[in-house]
Order: C-alpha cells, then structure tokens, then sequence
C-alpha cells in the first residue's frame, strides 16, 4: 500500500471526535484538513455513530442494567429496585417455558450447523465443477434465500396443514405439524433448513471460486482423490470462510424469530429465547426486568460469537 | 475486489472434455443435482399450484389433483387483505431506509478508507457488531424509548415514534448500516490511492473526493447492497410487528400475520397472499440476481 504523506502525518493523529490530542497532533493535522474537512469529516462519522449508538448499543447496555431490576415499565423510572441477580434465578428455576427455548435454540444450532451446513458446503463443492445447466441449479437452491423467513413459515404451512396440507395428504396421516408440540420443531427446522442450505452455498461457492486452481492442480498431479483433495487442500484454505459460515449460523440460530412467531407466537413446542423475551414486553404481563434477563442471556451469547467474527475479518482485511 | 461469483473458471476444464462422452458419474451427478434442485423448488411451485386453484375443488377433489384453475383467490386476497395498500407502506418504509442507510454508511465507509486513524477499527467493529445483535435482544428499551418521543401530528397519527414509518426507518437504519459499512469501506479501501492525491492536487474538499470522486467508483457495490437492503428491509418482520400497533400501517412483510386470521379456513387463500407478498422479491431476485449474489458474498469474503 502506497500511503500518501497525509496518511502518514495523520496516522499519528486520532479520530476527530477525541478532542484532547497532544498540541503537536493537532498542529499537523490543521495544515492539512481545512477547518470545513474537519467539520465534514467530524459530521460523517458522527450523524450515523449517534444512530447506531443511540438505537443499537445503548439500548444493549439499558437491556444489561434493567435485568438487575424489577421494574414493571410502568412505575416512573425513581421507583426502580434493584434485585441483583433475582431475575436470573427467576428465569433458570421458575420459567417453565426457559427450558424448553434453550433446548430448541439449542437444536435450532444443531441442525443448521450438522445437516443445513455441510448440505450447502456439499452442494456448492458440486456446483464449483464445471457443470451445464449449473445456473438452474445455482438459482433453485438459493431462492429461497430470497424470501422472508415469516414467508416462508405460510408457504410451508400448505404442505404441513392437517386437513389440507399435501404432507397428510401423501402419507395418510393426520398430524397438526405446526401444531402438535411433539413434531412442530422438526417441520419448523426443515423450513428453516431448507432457506440456510441455499446461504451457505452461496458462501462457500464464492469462497470455492477464489481458491487458487494451482492448488488444486499440484494436488490432482501427487495424485490425491478429489475427495482428498478437499478435505486437505481446499478446506483449510477456507478457513476465513469457514468462520464466517460458523458465526452466520450461530447467530442465525440465536435470532431465530421470524418462522415461529407466524407459526403460534413461540408456543406449545416453539419456544425460543427471542420469542420469550417478545412474549415478556409486548405480551400482557410487562415484565421488564425478566425479560431483560432472558435478553441479557442472549446478548452474552451472541457477543462472544460477534467477537470471534470481527476478529477473523479484521485480520483477513489487514492482509 | 475480485470476487466472481459465476462463470467459467479459467483452465479448469481441458477443452478436450468435450468430445468425450459423459462419463457416468458425471450423469449421476446431474441426476442428483436435479433432484435436488426440483425438491428445493417444489414448496414455491406448490404454493404457486394452490393459489390457481378454486378452494371449492380441491375441498372435493383433495389437493392431490388437477383442476379448478382460477384467478379468484388473487383477487380475493388483493380485496379482503388489502394488499396495495400493505405494499405501499412497504415502500414507504423501505425506499428510504435503503437510500439513508447507503449514504450514512457510505459516509463512515468513506472515512474509515481514506484516513488511516487509530479509532478505525474501533468504529469499523461498532457498526459491524451492531448489525449481529439479535434484535429481540434490544427490544426493551427501544420500545419504551420509542413510545416516549413524540413526533408532531403531521408526521405521525400516533403523535409518537411508536407505530410510525418514521420510528421504523430509524430502527432498519441503524441496524443495516453495519453491513454496509463494512462491505463498502473494503471496497474503498482497494481504490487507488493516487486518486486522492490528484483530487487534492485540484484542491477538492473532503466532501467533493467523497462525492465525486469515491462514490462514482463504488457503484457497483452500491448496486449490489442496494439490491440486497431492499429484500432484506422489505422482509423485515420482527420490527414492524413490535413497533407499530395500527393494522393499516403495517408492511406487508408484518401484515402477513394479521391475514391469518382473516384466511384462517382457507389454503388457496393462503397462497395467493404468499404469492403476491414474494413476487416484488422474486422479481428483484430475477432481474438483479446477480447484484443479489455479489451482495452477499460482498459481505463474506473480502474478494
């Protein structure tokens, strides 16, 4: 990278927002940014950082406070008690609904990471051959990636109805599968599945088209299979790709919502932390401090997964 | 950014391939892959099948049959479902949010490519994440803090941002804006630098090399996020359905959970509405695809 002088004379100087810089810093800076680049430069960051800020990340932390309270949402903000770590207790032994969401978030992960996953790796390694017809293939698979996922609960709802769904009407059977809560996770995660196989092939097809082909061609000449091949060539390549496809699931099976909230609100079977937390604030019963705890859960999770993500992709831009 | 997301890779088939008969596992290959194209399609298919069917003739004949074939259920579900109106509030809702979440990422994406400061990675890792959070998990706080601004009448009946298009703007704006910050500041960063240097040989402000000289090269990416944020804002579903209350106000994405009940009895009803809610996204799918797929892969791989 050929860096300008500016760059370099402002390397040494932070970013505009932090107004304590050394004398020396500034000094630099100011013969090369005018007064109104600096304003501009200062408002291009700023207006979108207090929408992000304001609505994304102090939110996060006014979920992370709340839960340690027992606010009802209703009282003024000065009657706020707080509870320490009663919420939490309140959740793990008295929810009944807590098991159940953690295990079907659980299965969710399980199944998008051990069947819908390497399905799309395997499908997008297929299609990386030279194959006619490959674009009617390509584009069949990942049109469902297209639709909504609350879409998608309704088009699957005409193959899984009980009196007029085409499931019951080929297999003779009478199963409710949205509704009876011994089987509504299954059909839901097929329908689910059945959109994330679509993602995940496009990822790694996009990932398998950047490998280097001399790669592949030094493997084929030691005569490696071409399962071999992959399995210790190609793959550890992707590794970049892989990560990212393992966030993308995790977090995908985190904010699972959508599918279940259309299908009966997250009951009866359906049960999802995201669900849960929706059913606390926007239910009847307005239990904030609870639901905060469920959210607080949630947000832990998913920031240790987001970390790892940001980490990979900031070491891969460096590159 | 290089990335190619179709066509043919170059030297990877001899061209003496051709002459040769296929071979059979190349046939079973193409047998599997068919299958399973054709299984991928078959829920879309039969949602298309069930919706041209009259409700009266499948309840006879069962829905393993042939025959009934009608428009009804379009024009039904269009009337009773009101559907032009629910897809105006999409647009509503969705054409500026994607128009605002380009400029403002574009912005930071700018900033973040042109100058080498420190905080960078810092403010590259605030969007970044904040487009991961799951939502539910900020639902909270938003909705009080969202039912406490008010907003004048003529912007919003609610007189609230609560059960607004304006308080739905903000909110997919500041979550989209992540994304697109970090594709589009990677993609800015593999402009030339000289460009800048010439620019600011000319004397051009900040502003000008962001306007005139960077964005002009990013439209590609442009076109491809822009492609992406428009089916991803219009299937936006939890937001809408949390933070709006009037039912004629709802995007259609949302409004689709109201027409359960009014459809209750009646499949073919059912799909036609799926139909009519999928086709605006299918036909982006089918006229853009292309931006579609480099949108997203924009996101994964650097390129």
């Amino acid at each position: 990278m050929s860096d300008l002088p500016l760059i370099q004379a402002d390397r040494a100087v932070p970013s505009p927002a932090a107004t304590t810089t050394a004398p020396r810093g500034r000094g630099r800076r100011l013969r090369l940014l005018s007064r109104t680049d600096r304003v501009v430069v200062t408002l291009m960051v700023l207006v979108p950082l207090l929408l992000v800020v304001g609505l994304v990340w102090l939110p996060a932390v006014a979920t992370v406070a709340l839960s340690g309270t027992d606010w009802d949402g209703i009282g003024p903000l000065g009657d706020i008690e707080w509870v320490g770590g009663r919420n939490y207790t309140d959740v793990v032994q008295n929810y009944p609904p807590f098991g159940p969401a953690v295990q079907n978030n659980l299965l969710w992960l399980a199944a998008l990471f051990a069947v819908a996953t390497p399905f799309g790796m395997f499908l997008a390694v297929l299609l990386d051959k030279e194959l006619r017809a490959t674009r009617f293939y390509q584009t069949a698979l990942y049109l469902p990636v297209v639709l909504s996922l609350a879409l998608i609960g309704f088009v699957w709802q005409l193959l899984y109805s009980r009196d007029q769904g085409l499931v019951n009407a080929v297999l003779g059977t009478d199963v409710d599968w949205y509704g009876d809560p011994d089987v509504n996770i299954w059909a839901v995660l097929l329908a689910a599945g059945w959109r994330h196989v679509g993602y995940i092939m496009l990822l790694y097809l996009a990932g398998l088209k950047g490998v280097d082909p001399s790669l592949r061609e030094a493997s084929a000449v030691d005569g490696a299979s071409e399962s071999r091949t992959f399995f210790s060539v190609i793959f550890p390549v992707l590794r970049p790709i892989n990560i990212i496809v393992l966030v993308v699931t995790v977090i995908e099976s985190l904010r699972a919502f959508d599918l279940v909230w259309v299908v009966n609100k997250g009951r009866n079977g359906l049960e999802l932390l995201s669900a849960l937390v929706t059913q606390n604030v926007v239910g009847e019963a307005s239990r904030i401090g609870f639901g905060s705890a469920l959210a607080t859960i949630m947000l832990v999770v998913s920031l240790v997964f987001i970390t790892v993500y940001l980490v990979t992709v900031m070491r891969e831009g460096r590159r | 950014m290089t990335t190619t997301t179709a066509g043919p890779r170059a030297g990877a088939t001899p061209p003496t391939a051709r002459r040769r008969p296929p071979r059979p596992q190349r046939v079973v290959l193409h047998v599997f892959l068919a299958a399973v194209a054709v299984g991928w399609l078959f829920p879309i298919l039969w949602a298309v099948l069930t919706s041209l069917r009259s409700y009266e003739y499948t309840a006879t004949n069962g829905y393993v049959s042939l025959g009934g074939w009608t428009l009804d259920n379009y024009v039904t579900a269009w009337r009773t479902a009101e559907f032009g109106r629910h897809l105006l509030n999409s647009a509503y809702i969705t054409v500026p949010a994607v128009l605002l979440t380009l400029l403002l990422a574009s912005c930071v994406a700018f900033v973040i490519a042109r100058f080498s400061w420190r905080t960078n990675i810092v403010l590259l890792g605030l969007f970044t994440a904040a487009n991961l959070l799951p939502q539910q998990a900020l639902l909270i706080p938003l909705f009080r803090l969202f039912t406490q601004v008010p907003l004048p009448a003529f912007m919003s009946d609610s007189e609230l941002l609560y059960d607004s298009y304006w308080g739905l703007i903000l909110v997919n704006v500041a979550f989209q804006c992540g994304f697109c910050v970090f594709v589009l500041s990677n993609y800015m960063k593999a402009l030339p630098r000289d460009l800048y240097e010439a620019a600011m040989v000319d004397g051009a402000s900040v502003w000008r090399q962001y306007w005139q000289v960077t964005m002009p090269l990013c439209r590609p990416a442009l076109a491809a996020l822009a492609t992406l944020e428009v089916t991803w804002i219009y299937n936006e579903f939890f937001w809408a359905t949390v933070l709006m209350r009037t039912g004629d106000k709802f995007p259609v994405t949302s409004s689709l959970n109201n027409l359960r009940g009014e459809f209750f009895t009646d499949n073919n009803l059912v799909s036609a509405g799926s139909v009519l809610v999928a086709i605006p996204t299918l036909v982006i799918f089918f006229l853009l695809q292309k931006q579609f797929v480099r949108g997203l892969t924009l996101g994964a791989s650097k390129g």
